[in-house]
């Protein structure tokens, strides 16, 4: 499954697809769709009221597990939740079957 | 330190004005993101995974007290209360947003400093030795030419559109501790037979994906040459450089398609043709900048060498701080300390807006206001009365920044990885802390070591010049190491040689502890780790790193 990621405009936050012109900074608000629907959920997320309020938006893996959504990658898990080091760590988002999924 | 004429003034001002405009037409919705970008890169604004990513320019890593404060009060009001000195000697702030960033480049402007050229196919920062202008063993200050290479080179509009980014280092001394061998285009300064100053110039050195080191292609330059030379040697890049493929753009991939000496000739041709009268470097040219570097008023009366003496005797932790951190300055009574921002278990070359402000502050009452960054990531006080040393050093690390590791194993250099960046393959920050963690307790039966960490191929950590380099890559999904050996900066530069599989994540410390135990079995006398590899090869250290797989 996948969804829409990308970086806020005016702030660079990571946020997330989320349906119409809404994205949001929780990755648990985010569309997830089918692999055959992705293409089509990154059209969505293009379009609408300019100027876009994300910047660069790509799919990405994902899947959902036990209500929440993990992406698959390191990468986008650490895009998810923080740096994992430093002033400014966070705790990993988990993987899918971390959580028992 | 060079200080902004009206010129330089209107120039930047002039630059924030227009930024800002383009800052307002993008976010209101006239500009997209494909014509935002290149206007944001030229600004030193990236984007990376968590935020927007601030490169603050830090010309050859010379900053004064003002410089620093502002440098503080940004990273406090417009990101998270710190900051992250890099290896080209400038700041990155992680966590900017964009609509701050007009504000942020008109503060930096009211100190003097800025971002432009921090990123794009320009010239970058210059950079030159932290110790420049109060190094025991160099032939003069290169600082003044740094200045004039920055100026020469800033929106030079000749070479506004080279095939890829250039990267210029200076050094004056007999020790190079500005890297000198891994630039695009590096410079020695050098005296000829007539007791005249000019420079030795090398060409094509660079890390990332094809690690290359500088070929000498001219003995001695002129000081009055240097423009002339120098454009010659951008001309021919110009014109042969590849522009078709990203990964062969970099002039060192010039210099050996074509070989060192055909790339020598071309460029002597060059210059031959070039009127070099007109751009004849004058001396009085090169006297107003270097008044800008003239030393300090120093106070010349003996220091109190017993008090210092006794300091040592009584505090171990000072005693192994002043061994490793403190060098002899030219100036009898005086020394050149360097901070560590390598704390164990510490990001590498992170400094909290507090720890900015309190250096300031050390730098007004003990080093005249002068602070530099160097490319290892740490920072220097050039100029400190040796009475004073034990003060400072209590001072330091009451505040965390006592760390008497300079030139050790846990001395990492580090770049973000895939914490912050968005090139990056794997995370290098928690690998550096838990090699620094391991390692913190027998650093000083290693000696002096090198580990240097990149997150990815294109080596903001330097890993290619590591006594041990760690390359994360990324695995079919899992963060694995590449490990190279033998690889040094300075005088004997060398790179690495890749030793065999990547490791995992948890299992680097101990491979690298394994790959030290070894060293320290096979070392003979004083030897250095390149030397030791140098002489025995890559075998007995791949037992040792592969041998309890």
């Amino acid at each position: 499954m996948q969804l829409v990621t990308g970086n806020r405009l005016r702030d660079g936050k990571v946020v997330y697809f989320a349906g119409g012109e809404t994205w949001s900074p929780a990755i648990d608000d985010a569309l997830l769709v089918e692999d055959d629907r992705a293409e089509t959920l990154l059209r969505e997320a293009l379009a609408g009221s300019v100027p876009r309020p994300a910047v660069g938006p790509v799919l990405i893996e994902a899947v959902r597990a036990n209500g929440r959504i993990h992406p698959l990658s390191l990468r986008e898990r650490i895009r998810a939740s923080g740096p994992t080091t430093g002033p400014t760590a966070e705790p990993l988002i988990g993987t899918a079957s971390e959580s028992g999924g | 330190m060079y200080r902004y004429d009206d010129f330089d003034h209107r120039f930047v001002d002039e630059r924030v004005a227009q930024y800002r405009d383009q800052v307002r037409r993008r976010l209101a919705g006239q500009l997209s993101e494909d014509e935002f970008r290149p206007l944001r890169l030229m600004n030193g604004l990236y984007l990376q995974l968590h935020a927007y990513m601030l490169r603050i320019a830090i010309p050859y890593g010379v900053l004064n007290s003002a410089k620093l404060r502002k440098l503080a009060h940004v990273a406090r009001r417009y990101d998270r209360g710190f900051g992250h000195f890099t290896t080209r000697q400038n700041l990155q702030l992680h966590w900017i947003k964009l609509e701050d960033t007009p504000d942020i480049l008109a503060e930096l402007a009211s100190v003097e400093m800025h971002a432009i050229q921090t990123s794009g196919n320009s010239f970058r920062n210059i950079t030159t030795d932290p110790f420049a202008g109060v190094a025991a063993d160099e032939i003069e200050d290169p600082r003044p030419y740094a200045e004039i290479i920055r100026q020469w080179s800033t929106l030079h509009p000749e070479f506004s559109f080279l095939p890829r980014k250039f990267k210029i280092a200076v050094s004056a001394s007999a020790e190079d501790r500005a890297a000198v061998k891994m630039h695009d285009l590096g410079l020695y300064l050098r005296r000829n037979e007539k007791g005249e100053t000019g420079f030795e110039v090398l060409v094509g050195g660079g890390l990332g994906r094809t690690p290359l080191l500088a070929h000498s292609i001219k003995p001695f330059v002129a000081r009055r040459d240097l423009f002339s030379y120098l454009e010659a040697v951008l001309r021919v890049y110009n014109r042969y450089g590849r522009r078709d493929n990203l990964y062969k753009s970099r002039i060192k991939i010039l210099v050996q398609s074509l070989g060192p000496a055909k790339f020598a000739a071309e460029v002597e041709a060059e210059w031959r043709a070039t009127d070099r009268d007109a751009v004849a470097l004058p001396d009085n040219y090169i006297a107003e900048i270097a008044s800008g570097f003239e030393l300090p008023d120093y106070d010349r009366s003996p220091a109190d060498e017993q008090a210092l003496e006794q300091a040592i005797a009584d505090n171990p932790a000072f005693a192994r701080w002043a061994k490793h951190n403190v060098t002899a300055h030219k100036v009898p009574g005086h020394a050149v300390v360097t901070i560590s921002l390598k704390p164990v278990g510490e990001t590498p070359g992170d400094c909290s807006a507090d720890q900015m402000d309190l250096v300031a502050d050390l730098a007004d009452e003990l080093s005249f206001g002068e602070i530099r960054v160097a490319y290892e990531q740490n920072l220097v006080l050039p100029n400190v009365r040796r009475d004073r040393l034990f003060g400072l050093w209590q001072r330091l690390d009451a505040a965390g920044l006592g760390s008497s590791n300079i030139g050790l194993a846990s001395d990492i250099i580090c770049c973000p990885g895939m914490d912050y960046c968005s090139l990056a393959t794997a995370r290098s920050i928690p690998v550096a802390q838990r090699l620094a963690r391991h390692l913190a307790g027998r650093e000083d039966e290693i000696g002096r070591f090198s580990i240097k960490i990149s997150g990815c191929i294109n080596a903001c950590g330097h890993h290619h010049l590591g006594n041990i380099g760690i390359l994360g890559v990324d695995k079919n999904g899992e963060e694995v190491y590449q490990i190279t050996l033998g690889g040094d900066a300075g005088n004997g530069a060398a790179i690495g040689q890749i030793i065999g599989p990547a490791v995992k994540s948890d299992d680097v410390t101990g491979a690298i502890d394994r790959l030290i135990a070894a060293y320290e079995k096979l070392r003979q006398g004083e030897e250095r780790f390149p030397e030791t590899y140098r002489r025995v090869g890559a075998a007995p250290f791949k037992e040792a790193l592969y041998a309890a797989r």
